[in-house]
């Protein structure tokens, strides 16, 4: 479902906009306001992000957000019913991204079934490798949820052959080492990499990890289907409020 | 991933992508250095050279008398290199270091011990080091941050989360997924994803093997009961390790704090606050909320104050091998000053809990038994603690006057 939508979306657009909230930071009427601009500057899928109190991928900034939504009272039911408002009203798909144990408390079935209820299309789960995910494919696959997981730089060949063999609706290749929101140099050494996900799947890719401005937008066109853009947004906002989200991501993909 | 490395339902490797091929490439340099009889030979000639090792299983015959119960011996792994068992793992895994070649360490501290530990290890063997260490933890253990910078350490406050142990694995973790290629993580404790708590473990196993031969030695016999304290379970999986196929009572004490009816302790296997979850790469018990969410511990013992507990002692709870007992804040600075004053002995506020239950079991059992304390560090660190704990006028009159000089 998420792949036949992307392809779709992609027919249209050279590169695909991914965008990344912790939802409930810096509120829930903020979070809301931030989709709304994004979706309205054109962003093709979104990443939701349940917080966690060990977001042990996430750099300063994102981990930062994470902590404030916590301490702001969010809760998983919460960060559900806000995924469910926003995936009814907004006419792109939604990911879930959280750590496992979020989905292990819940209960993983329960925990497929709210987002299938809720209209959520897909998840990212940073955590969880696909030798330890049995139940939550067999879960997201009883429900049409595509599980999205993970390509890095050093994963092998064979490797990205068996991620690939579970992986749905897209898949996210890590541009390089290290946490999110450091700065990337995308260099040759990224075109080979790419060239090896591409050889490992068929999927629509997702590059991240340090994309922030046109210019690595522009890079990464005819490279991969999706660029995604997360701890910037964060950072525009910290900087900018949320009225600074709209202009910035259009001006990632429009006229310059 | 090569391996996943579970105890009963416990355990596993929880880690991002990225990681993915270093840990595999410690697992086979775990499984190469296990498989190579050389290398334990090379590991307990560095450990009797550089730290004191065998150390002593000493005979507390003033505490034997003063309890009227079982006979006390209390295994001294004070008297390692650094105060404290820590540097059983460190020293082990910086010769895996050495065979993987790589040239920087880095590692998590709560206590201050296992930095401590961790600093001198890559002083002795020439890496770069970085120790992550949660802001109220530097706070509480200056002395041990002192002593890292001295041996060229930097020592990084950690100020996100609940800014303790928990925070700074986070931390160290995130230098990890960028530093990999030269770095190497040396995680302190027998947690974490696979293959930690199994190699933690086996390198603290010589706390273990050597106790079981020296009570039988100056006893003759198997020791009715083990004590250790729990906080992510080395000491305990240490010397647990030499009694696992013996007919021992094997007991682990964790951080009562104010009480487990307060909420405000750090009791994973003894208290009913704890359940399973997934977080640090690893599945086990954690204090969490509903949601999954970490909740803060508290406990006297900054090496105590941890969220998780290791995946084995998870599963020998779960087998009935190992029982589980908490001792409050209160009772381990009690133990501690009765130790001291008894013996002669200064154990680590961590070590005093084991201290406790053995105080309040000894008196119920035989002079014909004998029941083995871990006293897992040396308490001279707990310094400032300790004296604040006994309200020891004249140290508080001496700290007075040494920051007047400092004003001066």
């Amino acid at each position: 479902m998420l792949e036949a939508i992307l392809r779709s979306r992609r027919e249209e657009q050279e590169i695909l906009l991914m965008t990344h909230i912790v939802i409930g930071y810096p509120s829930f009427d903020d979070s809301l306001r931030v989709v709304e601009a994004m979706v309205e500057a054109g962003v093709d899928v979104m990443e939701l992000q349940i917080p966690f109190s060990e977001p042990i991928a996430d750099g300063p900034v994102i981990l930062h957000a994470n902590q404030q939504s916590l301490a702001a009272g969010s809760s998983v039911d919460l960060c559900f019913e806000f995924g469910e408002a926003v995936s009814r009203r907004f006419d792109i798909p939604f990911l879930l991204m959280t750590y496992y144990n979020i989905l292990f408390k819940h209960g993983i079935d329960a925990f497929a079934q709210r987002m299938a209820d809720a209209g959520l299309a897909g998840a990212i789960v940073p955590d969880l490798p696909p030798e330890e995910a049995d139940e939550y494919l067999a879960a997201m696959q009883k429900r049409d949820l595509a599980p999205i997981f993970i390509f890095s730089p050093n994963t092998s060949d064979a490797r990205m052959g068996e991620i690939a063999r579970v992986a749905k609706g897209l898949v996210y290749c890590v541009a390089r080492k290290g946490v999110t929101g450091a700065d990337t140099t995308f260099s040759e050494d990224l075109d080979a990499y790419l060239a090896r996900c591409r050889a490992a799947t068929d999927l629509p890719l997702a590059l991240g990890f340090g994309v922030k401005d046109r210019a690595d937008v522009d890079h990464l066109r005819g490279r991969v289907d999706l660029a995604v853009i997360g701890t910037q947004t964060i950072r525009v906002m910290d900087e900018q409020g949320v009225d600074g989200v709209k202009p910035f991501i259009e001006g990632l993909r429009g006229p310059a | 991933m090569r391996e996943r490395g579970y105890y009963g339902d416990f355990g596993g490797s929880f880690i991002p992508e990225i990681l993915v091929a270093t840990f595999d490439e410690l697992v086979d340099a775990f499984a190469e250095a296990k498989a190579d009889p050389a290398f334990w030979r090379e590991y307990e000639t560095l450990m009797s050279s550089y730290s004191c090792r065998p150390t002593p299983l000493t005979y507390a015959e003033n505490l034997t008398e003063h309890f009227g119960g079982g006979r006390i011996f209390i295994k001294r792994e004070d008297l390692n290199h650094t105060g404290a068992h820590k540097a059983n793992n460190v020293m082990g895994q910086g010769l895996i270091v050495k065979r993987m070649g790589k040239q920087r360490v880095i590692a998590e501290t709560g206590a201050g011990q296992h930095g401590v530990a961790a600093a001198t290890m890559a002083a002795k063997f020439g890496f770069d080091c970085t120790i992550y260490m949660g802001e109220v933890d530097v706070q509480r253990q200056r002395p041990n941050v002192f002593w890292m910078e001295q041996l060229g350490a930097e020592v990084v406050p950690v100020s996100s989360g609940t800014r303790i142990l928990k925070d700074a694995i986070n931390e160290a973790f995130r230098d990890w997924v960028t530093n990999m290629d030269t770095t190497h993580y040396v995680l302190g404790t027998a947690c974490g994803p696979h293959p930690f708590p199994e190699m933690v473990t086996w390198f603290q196993s010589i706390i273990g093997s050597e106790a079981r031969r020296q009570v039988l030695e100056q006893t003759g016999q198997l020791p009715a009961r083990v004590y250790a304290c729990v906080g992510g379970g080395s000491n305990a999986m240490g010397i647990f390790s030499g009694f696992l196929d013996d007919p021992v009572e094997l007991v682990g004490v964790e951080a009562g704090g104010r009480g487990l009816e307060t909420g405000e302790h750090a009791s994973r296997l003894a208290s009913d606050d704890a359940s399973v979850g997934i977080a640090q790469g690893y599945k086990t018990y954690f204090l969490q909320d509903g949601d999954g969410q970490m909740k803060e511990t508290h406990s006297i013992a900054a090496g105590l104050d941890y969220v998780g507990v290791s995946p084995i002692l998870a599963d020998l709870r779960e087998a009935g091998r190992v029982r589980f007992a908490a001792a409050t804040d209160e009772e381990v600075v009690e133990a501690l000053r009765l130790t001291i004053r008894k013996e002669g002995l200064i154990p680590a506020l961590e070590s005093s809990h084991g201290f406790v239950q053995a105080f309040k079991e000894a008196p119920t059992l035989s002079r014909d038994d004998v029941i083995v304390i871990n006293q897992s560090g040396r308490g001279d660190k707990d310094i400032f603690t300790v004296a604040d704990a006994i309200g020891d006028p004249k140290w508080k009159q001496f700290i007075r006057e040494k920051a007047e000089e400092y004003d001066a």
